[in-house]
C-alpha cells in the first residue's frame, strides 16, 4: 500500500510520459564509443560546477580545476573589479601549464597579481591579458593584444561557480530553469564550514548518480547503520518518497527524515543521542536568517515529516538539502567509460560551540560510512554490465530519476551527432 | 606531561587517541582492534556530556591546548562510535575496496 500519494497516472514514472515503463539499456554506461560522444556532446556543452565562491575571498583569489573529461586544467580568478573569470591553464608562447606548483596534475589555489609562467616569464594579469613578454624584442612583430589567455565562459549561481566550454550555450541561470529560481534565496553564504571529499570509482559516472538518485536501496544496503528495531522496520515498510519532479534536464526527488530528530530515541545509536545528530545532520537548526519559510522549490509537497530533497543538475551536480539546515554536493568527473572521480562538500553554519562542532563531526562521520557502502556496489554492478549477459534492466517507480538520466545522457548524444551528421 | 584538563585526568591514558585530523584517527581505528576501541568508547562516551558542557566554556576558535586536545579525543570517540556501536568491526561492511579521502576538513 501507497504511504504517499501518487500523481494522477498511478505512477510517477507514467506521469511523466516521454520515459515510458520499459526496461533501461545500461550499454550507454560500457560501450567506450558513447563514452566518447558524452564527452563533447555533454561535458563540452552544459554548465558544469567547479567550486564555491567562498574560495575566491579577495582580488586575486584563484584555483586551478583539473577537468580530464574535457581534456583541460582550467585558472578560475576573481579579478581587480570583482569579475570571476575562468581561462584555459596554458601559457600562449609554448603551452607550458601556466599555473602549477610542484606537480603538474595537481590542483592548486592562491592569490596573486598577475600570473606568471615558470618557463620563460611571460605574464598575463587577471583579466587574461598578456601583459609582459621576458625579451620582447626578440619577436617577429609579437601583438601581444592578440595572445592573452583563452578564455571560457563563467557564470556564478548563489555562490556556486560553473563554467560552460561551448561559448553559445544559454545562460546559466537559463540553464538551471525552475529549480534555479526556486532555490534561490537559500543561505548557502552562511554554510561556510566545509568537508571535501574525494574518492576514485571503478565505474561509469553515471552509476554512482544512480546510487544517490534512489532510496528504495537505503533499508536493504545500509540496514547495519541503524539499530535492529529500526532496521526491521525499514525493511518491512520499504521506500517511497513524498515527491518526484522532472525539469529536464534535471531533476529532483523529495524524501522524509524520520530521524532528525526521531520521536522515538530508542530508535538511534547512543551517540546520535548524545550529541543530537546523525545522517540527517544537527538536529537543531543552526540560527540563522532563510531557513524558514525555505524557499518554494525545496520540500515541494510540503510535507512535515519532510528530511531532505536532492536535485540533480545535469549532468553531474547533485544538490541535496537537509531539513535541520545544512547542505552536500556531489560531483561525479568522468576519467574513463569505467572510472570516474566521486568529489562530495558538506556545507555547514560554523560552529559557536564545542558541542555544535561534536555534532557536525558525527554527521560528517556518518556521512563517510553511508557513502562507503555505496561506492563499493559500483564497481561491481559496472563489472557485470560490461559481461553484457544481461542489458535491458527493470527500473521501479523509486528510480524515475536513473530512468531519466540515462534518457537525458541518450538524448543530448542523440541531438548531438544527428547535428553533426546534418552539417 | 598531560594532554588534558585536570578535569579529565581519568582519560589520560587514551590519549594517543587525542588526534587533530580525519585522516590520523581513521587511520589508527583501521590499527586498533575492536577491544582496544571498546575500551575508549566505554571510559569516554559517560564523559561526552561533561566535555561538551566543560568545552562550551571556552569560545571555539581559541580554545586553549588541553581542551584541543579533549575536543580531539571526543572526535576520536565519534570516529569508533560506529565500529563500536553498529559494525563490530573497524572497517565499514560491504565498502570493500572503496575509498574516500577527506582532503578538506576544518580542524579544532
Amino acid at each position: 500500500m501507497a504511504h504517499f500519494k501518487k500523481p494522477e497516472a498511478g505512477s510517477w514514472t507514467e506521469h511523466f510520459s516521454t520515459l515510458g515503463t520499459e526496461p533501461v539499456d545500461y550499454t550507454d554506461s560500457i560501450d567506450p564509443e558513447f563514452y566518447e560522444a558524452e564527452r563533447e556532446a555533454i561535458f563540452k556543452k552544459t554548465w558544469l560546477h567547479v567550486g564555491r565562491i567562498e574560495r575566491l575571498p579577495k582580488k586575486g583569489s584563484y584555483f586551478t580545476r583539473e577537468l580530464p573529461v574535457v581534456n583541460t586544467s582550467l585558472i578560475i580568478v576573481k579579478g581587480k573589479d570583482e569579475v570571476v573569470r575562468a581561462f584555459h591553464n596554458v601559457c600562449r608562447h609554448r603551452g607550458n601549464k601556466l599555473v602549477w606548483d610542484d606537480f603538474p596534475n595537481e590542483e592548486t589555489s592562491g592569490t596573486c597579481r598577475q600570473f606568471t609562467c615558470k618557463y620563460h616569464a611571460w605574464r598575463y594579469d587577471l583579466t587574461g591579458d598578456l601583459s609582459y613578454v621576458q625579451q620582447e624584442g626578440e619577436f617577429f612583430d609579437l601583438d601581444k593584444n592578440q595572445y592573452g589567455l583563452k578564455s571560457v565562459r563563467c557564470e556564478v549561481w548563489e555562490g556556486f561557480v560553473f563554467i560552460n566550454l561551448d561559448p553559445d550555450a544559454e545562460s546559466l541561470e537559463d540553464y538551471l530553469g525552475e529549480y534555479g529560481k526556486g532555490i534561490k534565496g537559500y543561505p548557502f553564504h552562511e554554510m561556510t564550514e566545509v568537508y571535501s571529499y574525494r574518492a576514485e570509482i571503478g565505474s561509469n559516472w553515471k552509476l554512482f548518480i544512480d546510487a544517490f538518485a534512489e532510496f528504495y536501496h537505503a533499508p536493504v544496503l545500509h540496514q547495519k547503520q541503524a539499530v535492529k528495531d529500526e532496521a526491521d522496520k525499514l525493511m518491512k515498510v520499504g521506500f517511497e518518497a513524498l515527491h518526484y519532479d522532472l525539469q529536464s534536464p534535471h531533476s529532483m526527488i523529495s524524501s522524509w527524515g524520520g530521524m532528525a530528530p526521531p520521536k522515538d530515541l530508542s530508535m538511534v545509536k547512543p551517540i546520535e543521542r548524545i550529541l543530537r545528530s546523525g545522517l540527517f545532520g544537527p538536529w537543531d537548526r543552526p540560527d540563522i536568517e532563510g531557513l524558514e519559510p525555505l524557499p518554494p522549490a525545496i520540500n515541494p509537497a510540503g510535507a512535515v515529516p519532510w528530511g531532505v530533497d536532492e536535485f540533480e543538475f545535469f549532468p553531474n551536480m547533485s544538490l541535496l538539502f537537509w531539513a535541520p539546515g545544512w547542505v552536500i554536493t556531489y560531483q561525479y568527473w568522468p576519467t574513463a567509460v569505467n572510472k570516474h572521480i566521486f568529489e562530495a562538500n558538506l556545507y555547514f553554519v560554523p560552529p559557536k560551540t564545542v558541542r555544535e562542532r561534536l555534532a557536525q563531526e558525527l554527521a560528517a562521520v556518518t556521512f563517510k560510512e553511508y557513502a562507503l557502502q555505496d561506492a563499493n556496489t559500483l564497481e561491481a554492478t559496472q563489472k557485470m554490465l560490461e559481461t553484457r549477459t544481461v542489458t535491458d534492466f527493470p527500473l521501479c517507480d523509486q528510480e524515475i530519476l536513473l530512468r531519466h538520466l540515462h534518457k537525458m545522457a541518450v538524448d543530448h548524444v542523440k541531438e548531438y551527432q544527428d547535428a553533426k551528421a546534418a552539417s | 606531561m598531560p594532554k588534558l584538563p585536570a578535569e579529565f585526568a581519568d582519560l589520560e591514558k587514551f590519549s594517543d587517541w587525542c588526534l587533530p585530523t580525519e585522516a590520523e584517527r581513521y587511520a589508527k581505528r583501521l590499527d586498533s582492534t575492536m577491544a582496544q576501541m571498546q575500551e575508549l568508547y566505554d571510559a569516554t562516551m559517560p564523559r561526552l556530556e561533561d566535555a561538551c558542557a566543560f568545552g562550551d566554556k571556552f569560545p571555539l576558535d581559541d580554545l586553549p591546548e588541553d581542551v584541543r586536545s579533549l575536543i580531539h579525543l571526543m572526535q576520536s570517540l565519534v570516529m569508533v562510535s560506529f565500529p563500536v556501536e553498529v559494525w563490530k568491526q573497524p572497517r565499514v561492511p560491504d565498502s570493500g575496496a572503496a575509498w574516500a579521502e577527506l582532503y578538506v576538513e576544518p580542524v579544532v
